[in-house]
């Protein structure tokens, strides 16, 4: 599973990074969490709205610091 | 007293807060209220409560306006307008969306991708920090409706000959390659409309996320509002800004360039060099100044766009504001 966090680099995507890794930990579930800044490969991913989350390739949720259990459901339905 | 003058004085400028406030100071701690001290611990004390109230009450109205148009469907909305149409439209769309300039720059990324017209996009990049229903409500609070008005106009005619000027000229030559590469492959999920309670519960969520970014800067703005307002003597202030010195309105511009903060903070400074006697138009164009430039955008803008553009984007910005400041200079000694 591959978990992107999409953001500029702000408070709000830290939050959300932190938010997906306490997800995880509860899950007891294994993922690749990358955090990605680089502003050509936000544009490229289609993100109008920061933060965003990108599950398995496809944009679950953008511009919202999500709570880790709405992440948790979300990495659940991706499984 | 008129009755819309009544409003005004209780619910935006909140005048029985000051007189609260002031009271308070005088006769629980017995500071005179003809000093230094009353005038800028009343001053500290009553704007920043006053600025808190405003913006939670005003964020949470906005931000349940804006949860019906999303990015997705502001481009929607944009993509089959042609011509001055999409400038006018654009710049009133960009008066609805989020406050902070970190936030429009992934939207303008996505407009151009999406294929819309430099000019529409940049006239709603250029509305968007600049006119905001909030900082209009504010500005009524200070300067009174006619003004607040008259503000959001002009903010709208800049926005619009700036995206069309920058169409005339066909710079989109000048933006980053990247920007007209189609995305890669992830799938954007349906968007299903938001019921009410979900508007509700974004738009509280917007209040808390906007405070808690902006509140560092509200205080700072109080504390050198407070300062104007009961230190620095009148005469020096109109020595730098008065409205007989030629050089007020560049200087305020200027100053205020590449200042970060959002229009809630500034507002404090404004009615402070308000009461110490500076132009109308001066005060605007540092506070426009403030919210349409700043160093934090400008390297976010640079990423996508080349010198030259950038370049044209912050001159004209810069010249459109002074000529503001003057025009309102002239304007508010009528008013």
């Amino acid at each position: 599973m591959v978990i992107q966090i999409l953001g500029s680099g702000c408070n709000n995507c830290k939050m959300l990074l932190k938010h997906t890794e306490i997800a995880l930990a509860r899950l007891n579930q294994q993922a690749d969490v990358q955090y990605i800044t680089d502003l050509e490969k936000i544009s490229d991913s289609g993100i109008m709205r920061t933060p965003g989350l990108i599950i398995n390739q496809k944009i679950v949720s953008q511009g919202k610091v999500l709570a880790p259990i709405q992440i948790e459901t979300l990495i659940k339905q991706a499984l | 007293m008129n009755p819309f003058a009544w409003l005004n004085d209780t619910f935006l400028k909140m005048t029985w807060l000051e007189n609260l406030v002031g009271w308070f100071f005088e006769t629980i701690f017995g500071i005179a209220n003809d000093t230094p001290l009353h005038a800028i611990l009343t001053f500290f004390v009553y704007d920043g409560i006053k600025i808190f109230i405003l913006l939670i009450v005003l964020i949470f109205i906005v931000s349940y306006i804006q949860s019906y148009f999303s990015p997705e469907r502001t481009r929607q909305i944009l993509k089959p307008l042609k011509g001055i149409w999409g400038n006018v439209v654009g710049a009133l769309l960009g008066t609805l969306t989020p406050f902070c300039s970190c936030s429009s720059i992934p939207i303008f990324i996505g407009f151009t991708k999406a294929g819309l017209p430099i000019g529409i996009t940049f006239s709603f990049l250029i509305s968007s920090p600049l006119v905001d229903l909030a900082s209009v409500i504010l500005l009524a609070s200070i300067f009174g409706w006619p003004i607040a008005l008259i503000y959001v106009v002009v903010g709208l005619l800049i926005a619009i000959i700036g995206g069309t000027l920058i169409q005339m000229l066909k710079m989109e030559k000048y933006l980053a390659g990247f920007l007209f590469k189609p995305s890669s492959s992830t799938q954007v999920i349906e968007e299903t409309p938001l019921t009410k309670k979900e508007r509700m519960v974004y738009a509280v969520d917007q209040v808390k996320d906007i405070i808690h970014r902006v509140y560092p800067y509200i205080f700072i703005g109080v504390a050198i509002g407070a300062l104007i307002h009961g230190v620095i003597p009148q005469a020096w202030i109109e020595g730098l800004l008065g409205q007989d010195k030629w050089y007020a309105v560049p200087l305020a511009t200027l100053v205020g360039v590449p200042m970060y903060a959002d229009i809630f903070g500034t507002l404090p400074i404004a009615e402070s060099l308000l009461t110490k006697g500076v132009g109308i138009g001066t005060i605007l164009s540092f506070m426009m100044a403030v919210t349409a430039l700043s160093l934090p955008a400008m390297i976010m803008l640079k990423k996508v766009m080349k010198n030259e553009l950038l370049l044209f984007f912050i001159g004209y910005l810069v010249v459109s504001i002074v000529l503001m400041g003057y025009v309102f200079n002239i304007i508010g000694t009528f008013i």
